[in-house]
């Protein structure tokens, strides 16, 4: 069957910003979609708020709205363009819903859309609980006894029907937020209050716990003549009870008989035929009784996922792009494997490796969090290795993630205190899934804790414990006999995944005497291919990883690496997402490789985060799937020097993950490209900093450099109280806070250690009420081009991460603008730039402070690009290859429209966590707001990051001292907008003798009826709360927290409140309209 | 010779391949030697149903994903009474098995059925040299004290004979004629009742010719309401028709199908003229086109795993199968009245035949998987109609 000729535009909607359980995974699938159907000759329309996409693109699709995904906005595209088709099976949840929600008001029908991909019955059937239940029993598969309930009155039967442990699912969720497993009645109460809440439909479903019993996904692709094929199987290592973004997994199944995976494989897709998934990728979840192997069915998506993500990069088959094909009509048979360039996609793919994925949290930056692992989503990032056997992709894996590990190394753990062991503690211990649990159980089997008691305590399957306790085994065998003596220990050690910096670390030597030996007998890694058939099928593609083999017949290890003899660039992505370096970078990253292959390079990519477009092999010309460290890169470096001429290394456009590693590979004598990263360590590094701003006259607040607490104190004595203090060498603000006491600041030396290692801390004057500038610019060692001068919206102090920003800034004179943009070019020119670089300014009363300079890219890099139509991460790269600035056409004004970034939280996840912001970023994402006025374009960005501003009502103001001049003028506005106020008695106080009314409230602390009894009784539509000092902050926390778990707007800075504010008058003037990013813009792409 | 120097000090198990080519590992299973033809399979589950395969006789499996053995053996899994494969090539060693349906571990059970295995060995460069020089003749030696005559090796797999000519259907096949009734696997909740079903009501009785039958063939065809009389390789078609059947089947089974064809195919003529309904798989497959006039060749790599699309050219349906075949039918040679049904989809090769106006078909791959995807199961049902 061709492809349709009937219709021939085709909306697609994207994720939006990046948020926990809904990642970069929908931009690698998006983009592949757009591609894909582009390249049909089809109009493709993208709606997606994330500014940070590849898919949003002015040239990935043929018009580009970032606008906020809300049905009505949606709804005014769909008005607009007049699509034939929409397809809402890329952007995750959110384009599900949002094509729900379409459908069900009409507006599908009312302009002759079709649905495709999916249509509403199968999405229904899908994602409604109870209907998807009965359509696995008209099949005959097994569920989880269960009862669906939407209000709380029918808990206590359900409860007795499925009995405890329980788990409560909401309805219609993202991530399985909300849901959470009961082990007793009070919390059982608990969560399904909460879930029924949560659900847009408010429903909540209580289910059986399937506790313990072993996890599996299949991923399933379907075309419009009933051919189904499996893609992949996934295995979860952690079993039932936590969810499997939370759990570390592993590809393809490792224990099930043939009669079971067939089994399992005829349920799936009996699932898929059922749902009424006509075309594409679904992902179908199982549950397995290890007792019996009683097999039930958990859920599906009927649209791409993570775990189609993850299941298109262990195997190399594109889910997404097959997926969007089979949308238009084509069957498999008629599409190609793009990897063996001969065979056709209608085939399973097989592979002969094994693919281990491990997630990352940051519960470190969100204090209070329930650290414990359950059906709720809470990680933030993955990892994905490749090995031959599970040993090493384990291992390569924990390396990966980048949080210190060097493999599986030792942890503490509770019952081994004094060289004593405590089986029960440990047990005690092992029992409960945290994000370390794996470190621990390893731990456990180290002290000497059987395979057996260790899954009596956790439940993993004793085939994983058994490969983890032979790691062990080789671990002790090296600790007696030292470093292997001959080539066959040495391959047979590495071919374990025992990375040179673990054997250092259990043989005591350091990393590189380990290398040098290992080195000096020849013993080097060869390189695989992922090819989609285990060798059967010769494959052109270079995806490859890496291994350490064994030749046969006394050869040397195959290598299947060929390195080509072109001019190679090698590009270091940024690993593993979390929280201050995710998609922003894998975009620059992407644009480096796109950018180079045009100038006629080949482009190596390095990178080992499922989740990507730089992992997609289509991206660059090459690609290997490693752990960005040290020893991984350098050994495939020197293979591709091996042949043709590899020109150097771009270190900075991957965030932290590269620059870290620069010193090593300059070492190891690799060229690096642009800045050189001692130009980068100069900006870092305090004294010699200081001296460049010297020399170049520029001003900095008053800051010292520390390495003791009683040195921190003096500094902080010197330079005054409040002080900003953080450790070196970090990004996102890790520790970084703003301390107000010497209190403050012992408490902080005291814990800072922890997270500074080696490096000291800097200390910095917080300047009060200063407005912050973040500045992209690329330089070429003679020229520098500013891409972007961006306002920050809260003031200075609140992480630049976290902070909404304007392009064009909105309120700054013509004179600081220029004077910023002076600054800028000098320190460009002063640390010899060759490439993109960012600077933070401070204004405070017309002088500009410099805060922070990164030679390197930035997160607001993609949103610059977007806002202004320059593709800077292009132009830079291409300026690190050694082209001129003066070779490209560049805008000299500033665009007439307005872009406002504003970025999106993770606290719904993390109840029990303060959602003020400080200098420590804790956003996950971000949304951009395009409009010809500001007021209209943050209206916008507020919509996009699921704020909807009241249009009226009842707005709640209590501000700290310091605000209090400046919420005078707010309130008056709010006022004039009709808005009653509601305030505590300081605040109404300054209300009041300003002319303004307001209604007095009690604080939390002053007695009921409070401000948060008001709140919860729903008659409050807008919070302002701004507030400093420890103890006011822990009073009003439970405010805060209220208007998080309420979806009552919130701002906790008075330059939010004023932004709003504007926003919401901007409003009153007519409703926002939607304009595709290419008007926005002049040039081609 | 090869210098006994270069024998690593813990190897406990050598493959030796016929250029001389040694290939050292650590052994598993039984202490003996074999030799045959090394081939491999790309399949990710069911290792031990592919060391059970009949059709296997004669060969070395290297099987390309490396964990092997995870989930141990259990008797419940076999496809035929004793094992026809010569021994295994892996990756990893062998591991204690983690599965509820286990009884024993496979090393264990490599052991007890005389089986050889060497684990160790990167089975994908192996599988790489296979398919680009193909299939090489090989000693597979396991001596758990590590001492080998490599030379006295060499020779082995240099005189081995090789498949070309060779008629092993008659080593693997049935002997005396005997009834089978056994059904489909079934899984109960439970686990303790899991198990094969029996037929009790026989509709039809179909014949079927053993030329080294897998088992599930013969549990897809009772469980389509047939009795089944496995005859041996060698019956001839008036023994055949003399069991009065409605219909007659013709099994896989390995070796060269011009050798088994000798014998079997004057027979199958005879069969073709009766007008009775015949279905034939793989080597069944090969001997039906034989006995309509078409010729059989060696593939230059044959078709070994569980992940093969092939289109139903009536249907333009495409089924995953799972194949084992070292031979095929050569087009061109299809006489006029013979129709391609079936082609893979992976090197256009034919994959089903049948003859125009008679109910007469034939499949080159494995409808009735054991291990591998059930989506061809629908061609045991299709002959079952031309029962009647």
């Amino acid at each position: 069957m061709p492809k349709r000729t009937d219709i021939s535009s085709i909306l697609i909607i994207g994720a939006g910003p990046i948020v926990i359980g809904q990642a970069c995974e929908f931009d690698y699938s998006g983009t592949q979609a757009c591609k894909a159907l582009k390249d049909e000759g089809y109009r493709v329309i993208l709606v997606n708020s994330n500014p940070a996409t590849i898919m949003t693109d002015p040239g990935t699709a043929d018009a580009t709205y970032i606008e906020p995904i809300t049905p009505e906005m949606v709804a005014k595209v769909i008005e607009r363009e007049r699509p034939d088709a929409l397809l809402p099976t890329m952007g995750g949840q959110t384009a599900l819903n949002t094509a729900r929600a379409l459908s069900h008001d009409g507006t599908l029908e009312k302009f002759g859309v079709e649905l495709i991909g999916a249509d509403l019955k199968a999405i229904e059937k899908a994602e409604d609980r109870q209907q998807f239940r009965e359509a696995m029993t008209a099949i005959g598969l097994d569920t989880p006894r269960s009862r669906l309930i939407n209000n709380f009155d029918d808990a206590d039967e359900a409860l007795e029907h499925v009995g405890l442990p329980a788990i409560i699912r909401p309805s219609y969720t993202l991530g399985g937020q909300g849901g959470g497993i009961a082990y007793n009645r009070e919390e059982f109460e608990q969560i399904v209050r909460n879930g029924i809440r949560l659900s847009p439909s408010n429903e909540v479903l209580i289910e059986e716990s399937v506790l313990g019993w072993k996890e599996f996904e299949m991923e399933v692709v379907r075309d419009k003549a009933d051919n189904c094929i499996i893609i992949c199987s996934i295995e979860n290592v952690d079993p039932m009870g936590v969810h499997t973004g939370d759990s570390i997994t592993v590809a393809p199944a490792l224990t099930l008989t043939d009669k079971e995976y067939q089994r399992m494989r005829n349920a799936s897709i009996a699932v898929l035929r059922e749902i009424g998934v006509e075309t594409g990728g679904s992902n179908v979840q199982f549950a397995i009784d290890p007792a019996t192997g009683r097999q039930i069915v958990i859920e599906m998506n009927p649209r791409v996922s993570r775990s189609s993500a993850l299941a298109s990069k262990a195997t190399g088959f594109p889910i997404a792009k097959i997926a969007a094909k089979l949308a238009v009509g084509y069957t498999l048979d008629e599409l190609d494997n793009d990897i063996t360039g001969n065979t056709p996609a209608s085939f399973e793919p097989t592979i002969d490796y094994v693919v281990t994925k491990i997630p990352r949290f940051t519960f470190e930056k969100f204090p209070g969090a329930d650290a414990r692992l359950t059906t709720s989503m809470k990680s933030v990032g993955e990892v994905m290795a490749i090995g031959r056997t599970f040993h090493e992709s384990l291992q390569k894996a924990l390396r990966g993630l980048e949080t210190g590990l060097v493999g599986l190394d030792p942890v503490e753990l509770k019952g081994t205190e004094d060289g004593e062991v405590d089986r029960q503690a440990i047990t005690a211990e092992l029992s409960e899934a945290t994000a370390d649990r794996l470190l621990k159980v390893a731990q456990a089997l180290r002290v000497g804790l059987s395979v057996e008691e260790v899954h009596r305590a956790c439940h993993i399957d004793p085939w994983f414990l058994e490969r983890m306790a032979e790691i062990i085994a080789a671990e002790k065998r090296l600790e007696a006999d030292g470093l292997p003596s001959d080539v066959a220990g040495w391959q047979k050690i590495k071919s374990m995944g025992f990375s040179d910096a673990r054997l250092g670390q259990i043989t005591d030597h350091d990393e590189e005497v380990v290398s040098a030996r290992r080195r000096g007998l020849g013993v080097r890694p060869v390189f695989k291919r992922i090819d989609t058939c285990a060798a059967e099928i010769p494959s052109s593609t270079p995806y490859m990883y890496s291994t350490y083999e064994i030749g046969i017949g006394g050869g040397a290890p195959e290598n299947e690496a060929e390195p080509t003899d072109a001019k190679k660039i090698i590009i270091l992505g940024g690993g593993p997402n979390r929280i201050g370096q995710g998609i922003e970078f894998d975009y620059c990253c992407v644009h480096a490789a796109y950018a180079l292959s045009d100038a006629g390079f080949e482009t190596i990519m390095v990178n080992c985060n499922p989740e990507t477009v730089s992992t997609d092999y289509d991206t660059s010309d090459r690609l290997y799937f490693e752990p960005l460290t040290a020893e991984d890169v350098i050994e495939l470096v020197n293979g591709e020097q091996a042949n043709g001429q590899v020109m150097g290394c771009i270190v900075q456009f991957g965030g932290q993950t590269p620059l870290k590693l620069a010193a090593a590979l300059e070492k190891a004598q690799i060229p690096i490209l642009g800045t050189s990263p001692d130009a980068i360590d100069l900006a870092e590094d305090r004294d010699r900093f200081q001296k460049l701003l010297q020399r170049l006259e520029l001003m900095q607040p008053a800051n010292g450099t520390a390495t003791s607490t009683e040195q921190a104190e003096k500094i902080a004595e010197q330079i005054g109280y409040p002080v900003v203090i953080r450790p070196s060498y970090v990004l996102g603000g890790r520790a970084m806070e703003i301390v107000h006491e010497p209190e403050g600041l012992r408490r902080y030396m005291r814990n800072a250690v922890v997270v500074s290692g080696k490096n000291p801390v800097l200390i910095d004057s917080f300047l009060r009420n200063a407005t912050e500038i973040d500045v992209d610019a690329v330089a070429d060692g003679t020229d520098v081009f500013i891409a972007g001068v961006m306002e920050h919206i809260e003031e200075a102090g609140i992480h630049s991460g976290d902070s909404a920003c304007s392009l064009p800034p909105v309120s700054l004179d013509r004179v600081v603008i220029d004077e910023v943009k002076r600054q800028a070019v000098m320190l460009a020119k002063g640390l010899n730039v060759v490439g993109l670089m960012n600077i933070q300014f401070a204004v405070r009363d017309g002088e500009v402070f410099i805060l922070e300079v990164n030679p390197r890219a930035s997160r607001t890099v993609p949103f610059v690009a977007k806002a202004t139509g320059v593709p800077i991460a292009k132009i830079a790269s291409r300026v690190m290859a050694g082209e001129k600035l003066s070779a490209f056409t560049l805008p000299t004004r500033d665009p007439e429209h307005v872009a406002v970034k504003e970025a999106v939280f993770p606290f719904a996840r993390f109840p029990g966590t303060d959602i003020i912001l400080g200098p420590e970023m804790k956003s996950t994402g971000e949304v951009m707001g395009i409009d010809k006025s500001f007021a209209r374009a943050f209206a916008k960005s507020q919509l996009a990051a699921g704020t909807v501003l009241p249009d009226g009502g009842v707005v709640f103001i209590s501000v700290k001292d310091a605000d209090k001049a400046a919420i005078v003028q707010i309130s008056k506005a709010l006022d004039d907008l009709g808005f009653s106020i509601m305030a505590t008695t300081g605040t109404a106080d300054v209300l009041k003798d300003a002319g303004i009314d307001s209604h007095r409230v009690k604080k939390v602390l002053e007695g009921r009826p409070h401000i948060v009894d008001n709140m919860l009784s729903g008659h409050v539509d807008l919070v302002i709360n701004t507030t400093e000092g420890a103890q006011a902050i822990r009073d009003s926390f439970s405010l805060r927290h209220t208007a998080l778990t309420h979806n009552i707007p919130y701002y906790t800075t008075v330059e939010g409140a004023r932004a709003a504010v504007r926003a919401i008058a901007a409003m009153r003037d007519g409703h926002l309209e939607v304009t595709p990013l290419q008007t926005y813009l002049t040039g081609s792409f | 010779m090869t210098d006994p120097a270069a024998i690593p000090h813990d190897a406990t198990a050598v493959l030796v391949l016929a250029d001389g080519t040694a290939i050292f590992g650590r052994g598993f299973g039984a202490a003996v030697t074999k030799v045959g033809e090394v081939v491999f399979n790309t399949s990710m589950t069911g290792y031990q149903e592919i060391l059970t395969d009949p059709s296997y006789a004669g060969q070395i499996i290297t099987f390309t994903f490396p964990h092997v053995g995870n989930v141990g053996a259990n008797v419940n899994d076999h496809e035929t009474v004793s094992p026809a494969a010569l021994g295994c090539v892996l990756r990893a060693d062998i591991t204690d098995p983690s599965n509820y349906r286990a009884e024993r571990g496979l090393d264990d059970w490599l052991k007890s059925h005389d089986l050889p295995g060497i684990a160790g060995v990167d089975t994908r460069r192996l599988t790489r040299r296979i398919r680009d020089i193909g299939a090489p003749h090989g000693a597979l030696c396991v001596s758990p004290d590590g001492k080998f005559d490599i030379e006295a090796l060499k020779k082995l797999a240099a005189d081995w004979p090789g498949l070309e000519g060779m008629d092993l259907a008659k080593q693997v096949s049935c002997t005396q004629t005997y009834t089978w009734d056994t059904t489909l696997w079934g899984f109960a909740d439970d686990g303790r009742s899991d198990g094969y079903g029996t037929m009790t009501e026989p509709k039809k009785h179909v014949v079927a010719v053993d030329y080294g039958a897998k088992r599930n063939i013969l549990r897809n065809l009772a469980a389509q309401g047939c009795r089944v009389t496995v005859v041996p390789a060698s019956t001839t078609a008036d023994e055949i028709l003399g069991h009065g059947p409605d219909g007659i089947f013709l099994a896989n089974g390995p070796g060269d199908p011009a050798a088994t064809g000798i014998y079997a195919v004057p027979e199958l003529r005879k069969l073709i003229d009766s007008g009775k309904p015949i279905f034939g798989i793989c080597l069944g497959h090969q001997m039906l086109a034989l006995a309509l006039g078409a010729k059989t060749e060696k593939m230059h790599m044959g078709h070994r795993g569980a992940n093969h699309p092939v289109k139903d050219l009536e249907t333009g349906k495409v089924e995953i199968t799972s194949q084992n075949h070292g031979f095929v039918v050569m087009e061109a040679s299809l006489p006029d009245g013979v129709t391609v049904t079936h082609r893979s989809l992976f090197d256009g090769s034919v994959e089903g035949i049948k003859v125009d106006g008679k109910p007469i078909f034939s499949v080159q791959y494995h409808p009735e998987a054991s291990p591998g995807p059930m989506d061809s199961h629908y061609l045991f049902a299709r002959f079952r109609e031309l029962l009647g």
